[in-house]
């Protein structure tokens, strides 16, 4: 089976071979007949996708429709959506039905999408592997013997397993990138405040910013067009309106020059992953791009510098559970700090706990300096890598992860080795760079099952529209991203 | 730095958690390899370079202080836990 993508089903829809709801009706079908399997899916909204379909197809019969008009949807449950249950993965907020709608879910309701229903992910988006939801694991299209990723897990195994044709994810150290690498999709965390993170859970709030997960860049590029701009209600986007996306698409790649960190290259990073990296190289050199080495010196440091600096901004955006307004209250309380600690720690998993204790002990007294402060300097160090790195190159390409996706259960005994997961994508969060993950090689793992890999490609600040002109350059020029599992 | 179980007390209090005696001296052990891994950030010298809070240096934009939201109070204490006369209802903290 092929893949169909936003693009296409767009042109489609266009065509009058197929309505919305017809569309709507098969991807329902087919998250009916696949998401036990996979646990892509919290909750599917059918109701509401059915309506929207039909008012989908009023509008494009009236003529007042935009590219992504009837095109099916899925947002990452930890975007507040009104009337609908939006857990974040998380026991605290398994009762929480939203009252209002995140800016992200209200522009794709405005550009007139179809939302399918929200996906599972890492609770709080705390996690590179999708396993500590507490609606339980997600497995990987490809081989669900492994993971997708995380956080935005079920979001990339529902776009891999085509149960619906775009999603939206979040991004605070890879959470993106990583399950579009392990997914064999493509994944898009754009410049910290280019989409509005209002009504998107907080997990680490300088960290944090939205994007698409889908099939293409051009899919990334349609679904940018509606997701990025100014909004009043979040103070930390940025003020400058968004470009057409679209339109650079296609812009040569003749004169581009890549850098390659030459830390990406070194240990750790696996033998196939490596290949398929110098084998898209060569792809991009074809196309007219020269490829440099780069330094980023103190990139081995940015998984420390994260794990003070986003578990301390996660200790204070995570006291607002405290079984007060809304959300889970523990039963019988038998006074108010009874409450507090009994409903936190009956509410919060076990690595969301460990990371407010983590973030608790670095902001507590006599050990802010030591941490949360020389993790904030190690940060500038981070950023004015990549600031140097961006003199000599347009863009920097390495790997998104250091292998294939591993197996379920695999990487839970120590948190410490699921953190180093991370270690190619966590800088471009630290330093709030716009990076890309598409697919481009595979691996076979022992069962004989095809495993995706993917590669990173990170622009300097804002660059969004370059970045996806050279994603999509490469897809034009390969198929890797076409690729489908056997679902 | 390693962590002993009172600390771990100490802090689950610090952030309203409650932490049982046996999971203690677990969650003991797994913070303290963290903040192994979070150690290795000593090992450069970073005291002339000034801390970065936003990955731009951008200062937070105010907006002009005018009451622009509508009272909502009703609908949104539709989801809180309990609620009388428009308050929410916690234990009682004053005897």
């Amino acid at each position: 089976m092929t893949r169909r993508t936003v693009a296409e089903l767009s042109r489609s829809l266009d065509r009058g071979e197929i309505s919305s709801l017809e569309l709507t009706q098969d991807y329902l079908a087919r998250i009916r007949a696949h998401n036990a399997l996979y646990n892509a899916y919290i909750t599917v909204t059918e109701d509401l996708a059915l309506a929207q379909a039909k008012a989908a197809d009023a509008r494009r019969a009236r003529g007042e429709h935009g590219p992504l008009t009837g095109i099916p949807l899925a947002h990452k449950d930890i975007f507040c959506m009104q009337d609908v249950l939006t857990t974040c993965g998380s026991k605290m907020l398994a009762n929480f039905v939203a009252p209002y709608n995140a800016t992200v879910v209200e522009r794709f309701n405005a550009a007139g999408a179809v939302t399918l229903g929200k996906t599972n992910m890492d609770e709080f988006a705390m996690g590179s592997s999708n396993e500590t939801s507490f609606f339980g694991a997600v497995r990987n299209p490809w081989d669900p013997e492994r993971v997708p990723g995380g956080s935005s897990g079920g979001s990339a195994a529902a776009v891999a397993a085509d149960l619906c044709a775009m999603a939206t994810g979040t991004d605070t150290g890879g959470s993106i990138r990583q399950p579009a690498a392990f997914c064999g999709i493509t994944g898009f965390k754009p410049s910290y405040g280019r989409i509005s993170r209002w009504g998107m859970i907080a997990f680490a709030s300088s960290l944090d910013q939205a994007g698409p997960i889908c099939k293409s860049a051009e899919d990334a590029a349609l679904m940018m067009n509606v997701m990025a701009g100014p909004d009043s209600r979040d103070s930390t986007c940025v003020e400058s309106p968004a470009p057409d996306y679209m339109t650079t698409l296609n812009d040569s790649l003749q004169g581009l020059r890549i850098g390659v960190p030459k830390q990406h290259l070194a240990k750790g990073l696996g033998a196939e992953v490596e290949a398929a990296l110098q084998a898209a190289l060569k792809v991009f050199e074809s196309l007219g791009a020269t490829v440099k080495e780069v330094d980023l010196p103190n990139n081995h440091l940015s998984v420390s510098a994260y794990y003070v600096i986003a578990p301390a901004e996660a200790s204070a955006n995570l006291s607002r559970f405290d079984g007060v307004r809304y959300g889970y209250r523990c039963a019988s309380p038998a006074n108010l700090e009874d409450m507090y600690k009994r409903t936190r720690s009956e509410g919060f998993g076990s690595e969301v706990k460990r990371r407010i204790m983590v973030g608790t002990y670095a902001l507590s007294a006599g050990y802010y300096d030591a941490y949360y402060i020389k993790a904030q300097q190690i940060r500038r160090l981070i950023k004015q890598d990549f600031d140097k790195a961006f003199q000599d190159v347009d863009v920097i390409i390495g790997p998104t992860t250091p292998h294939t996706a591993f197996k379920v259960g695999e990487k839970n005994d120590d948190p410490v080795t699921m953190y180093l997961e991370d270690i190619y994508t966590i800088g471009v969060n630290l330093a709030g760079l716009p990076g890309i993950s598409i697919p481009a090689g595979s691996a076979v793992a022992p069962n004989g099952r095809s495993l995706p890999i993917g590669i990173q490609l990170v622009g300097n600040n804002f660059a969004e529209a370059r970045v996806l002109n050279i994603a999509h350059q490469f897809q034009q020029h390969t198929d890797w991203h076409l690729q489908q599992p056997e679902v | 730095m390693a962590l002993e179980r009172s600390d771990v007390e100490k802090i689950a209090h610090l952030a309203r958690l409650h932490v049982d005696a046996e999971e203690a001296q677990e969650v003991a052990g797994r913070i303290s390899s963290i903040l192994a891994l979070i150690d290795q950030m000593q090992s450069i010298d970073t005291r002339h370079v000034a801390p970065l809070a936003h990955p731009f240096d951008a200062v937070q934009r105010l907006r002009k202080d005018e009451v622009t939201e509508v009272d909502q109070r009703e609908y949104l204490q539709r989801i809180a836990p309990a609620t009388q006369d428009g308050l929410y209802l916690v234990p009682k903290v004053i005897e």
